[in-house]
């Protein structure tokens, strides 16, 4: 296989959906990962937590091609991405959608035809109109009322936005789904429904989530594994309740503090 | 690799028509059935999707939709398809892709009309704002310890000494121009020792404080703008306000002080640069020799070809800092806005300098400055 050919996408691959290893990123003398490992499984949502600057969202734009880690070996269903072009990747990337921290909607576009623009990128050959009935029913499968979508991102309050931003990040139906921060700045009921808009869509679509997030809420009410950033490792993964078992002071603190504790008792008094 | 979709027709001895579907039912298999399924004519009662591969949302909807339009009924899905199926199904809303297009009549009186307000309440809030800056001005006047003169000479600093290169290379080359042009032209009646004239009279009375007056409207007008537009927005001029410190005192006043101030000094400089340009290439295409060149200009370049423009000067300073701040104090929302006022402060304020100069043209001839 000549290096400039599209890599292909196998649908038998039943391994990690994602597997990074020995990942190095530094920015100047500043080391943000080193030597870090992670492994996502088939269908889980794993949440990806860390104090601030312990390079969650370097992890997520390394593995989606947008940083170019110094070392380290990224494979995505099992192919290897780290160097390959966008034109090797494009079968790749096909298969993942990304939601951005603060929707990066295109603000020139409506919402439907936002949804529409991956699709006329990666499909260019389907019918006009079918792919305006996809933009329809994506947009209101993310839970959006049918009036949002010809509407523009301004015009959509910060909750609405993070649903267009899936209704797009699902526009090619993916496999794989980076959240980045999809609870930030919502109010505590927006971000609950979002939540739940997440778990259903993963159920039903059976996604695989890798979920960046500050929300301790959103660790316990949808997140089958977290695993945990600080010194610029993937320290510990595993259930709320395997992290609990360890001895770190960071894990201990993040989930033992208040607000962890909190959110750990308002998940006793939903269950 | 994905199979492409694709359907069979089934006719059933009781009349009753299967569409039988086969291969993957996916964004990257559907191709053209989708065309076909439309161009289908036939009535089929039943979609059976028993023998097909992989299904995503795309093929459910497909089925669906079929299944919608067809008033048939899905038959063979498993879990997965029915779970998909069901999910698309609740997604099936009308709506639209775009907003629905106006009357292009209507749309065009609105936008008229539009434009027409903003121009009025633009040009009344210009008024008010100036009105407010010369109140804090005078209050000011009379508690000359509030003047915040660090950013006063901060602003001088930015609005004028750091101008200097960039006015001095325009103008430098402006009077190069003006010259060469002036001296083709004249040469044809042999009037060319006229250049002189044209040099010394166009940069002093317009061209030397007008181009000024673009370049820093360009330069600092806009930074005004866009420094006051984000304090804007992150609230920085609210805290001002919680606090007491009035904007107008702090960032209005030293902005507009600065300009009123700067301009004249920098259009003087403009001019006599300008001149300098003229005076280098009358010396090497007309053999006018610097020491003829100087003593022409003090004898046909009137004293009141500088006052004209330095009067003009403080005036178009004044303008282009009422408008840069005005706007800035007009963002809201977003950071769009802040690159939509930055524009418009610099149209406006490169519009009203010229309409303005204009006006003192005819009034100057008037009072016999010629």
């Amino acid at each position: 296989m000549s290096a400039s050919q599209t890599i292909a996408y196998n649908p038998d691959y039943d391994g990690p959906i994602i597997s990074v290893r020995g990942l190095r990123n530094s920015f100047g003398k500043q080391v943000v990962h080193d030597n870090l490992d992670l492994d996502v499984r088939r269908g889980e949502i794993i949440g990806v937590v860390g104090g601030s600057g312990t390079g969650k969202s370097v992890l997520m734009r390394s593995i989606i091609g947008l940083q170019k880690p110094n070392e380290g070996e990224v494979e995505v269903f099992g192919q290897h991405i780290l160097g390959k072009s966008d034109a090797e990747t494009i079968e790749i990337r096909k298969r993942w959608g990304v939601l951005f921290q603060g929707g990066a909607l295109f603000s020139t576009l409506t919402v439907a035809e936002n949804v529409m623009v991956p699709i006329r990128e990666f499909y260019p050959e389907m019918d006009r109109e079918f792919r305006r009935e996809v933009a329809k029913y994506k947009v209101c499968l993310s839970g959006l009322p049918p009036d949002a979508a010809p509407k523009y991102p301004s015009q959509l309050s910060g909750g609405m936005r993070k649903r267009a931003g899936i209704a797009r990040a699902l526009a090619l139906d993916p496999e794989l789904l980076f959240l980045d921060e999809p609870t930030a700045g919502l109010d505590p009921i927006g971000a609950a429904a979002f939540d739940s808009l997440t778990k259903e869509l993963q159920q039903t679509l059976g996604l695989t989530v890798f979920l960046i997030t500050h929300d301790l809420d959103t660790l316990h009410a949808i997140c089958d594994r977290v695993a945990v950033l600080a010194d610029q490792q993937v320290i510990a993964v595993g259930t709320i309740d395997e992290l609990l078992a360890l001895d770190h002071p960071w894990i201990q603190e993040y989930f033992n503090g208040p607000r962890g504790r909190m959110a750990s008792a308002g998940k006793k008094v939903r269950a | 690799m994905s199979i492409p979709s694709d359907f069979v027709e089934e006719t059933a001895e009781n009349g009753a028509v299967t569409l039988h579907f086969s291969g993957d039912l996916s964004i990257a298999s559907v191709g053209d059935l989708p065309e076909r399924l439309r161009a289908y004519a036939g009535a089929a009662t039943r979609l059976d999707i028993s023998e097909t591969g992989y299904v995503d949302t795309v093929g459910a909807w497909l089925v669906h939709r079929t299944a919608r339009d067809m008033e048939a009924e899905i038959v063979g899905a498993d879990d997965d398809a029915q779970r998909l199926i069901a999910a698309v199904a609740g997604a099936d809303q009308a709506t639209d892709i775009r907003p629905e297009p106006l009357n292009p009549v209507i749309r065009v009186i609105s936008e008229v009309g539009e434009a027409t307000a903003v121009t009025f309440t633009t040009l009344s809030g210009l008024v008010g704002f100036f009105g407010a800056i010369i109140v804090g001005f005078f209050r000011l006047v009379r508690h000359p310890g509030r003047v915040r003169w660090n950013a006063v000479i901060q602003r001088f600093d930015v609005v004028g000494v750091r101008a200097l290169g960039i006015v001095g290379l325009m103008s430098f080359l402006i009077g190069l121009v003006i010259a060469q042009q002036g001296a083709v032209q004249l040469r044809q009646f042999g009037a060319e020792v006229f250049t002189v004239n044209l040099v010394g009279r166009l940069t002093l009375r317009e061209l030397g404080v007008l181009m000024t007056a673009i370049m820093v409207a360009g330069r600092s007008g806009s930074a005004f703008a866009a420094q006051i537009g984000t304090m804007k927005l992150t609230e920085e001029i609210d805290a001002m306000r919680t606090i007491g410190v009035s904007p107008i005192e702090a960032l209005v006043l030293p902005r507009f002080l600065a300009a009123v101030i700067m301009l004249p000094l920098l259009g003087f400089y403009a001019s006599v640069v300008a001149i300098i340009g003229g005076g280098l290439l009358s010396w090497v295409e007309l053999d006018i020799p610097p020491a003829t060149f100087f003593s022409r200009i003090r004898e046909v370049v009137p004293l009141t070809d500088v006052y004209v423009g330095l009067v003009k000067a403080p005036v178009f300073g004044a303008i282009i800092a009422v408008t840069g701040c005005y706007q800035g104090m007009q963002v809201k929302g977003n950071a769009e806005d802040v690159g939509k006022r930055t524009t418009a402060a610099v149209v406006q304020a490169i519009f009203l300098v010229i309409v303005l100069d204009a006006f003192f043209a005819v009034f100057f001839s008037w009072i016999g400055w010629n």
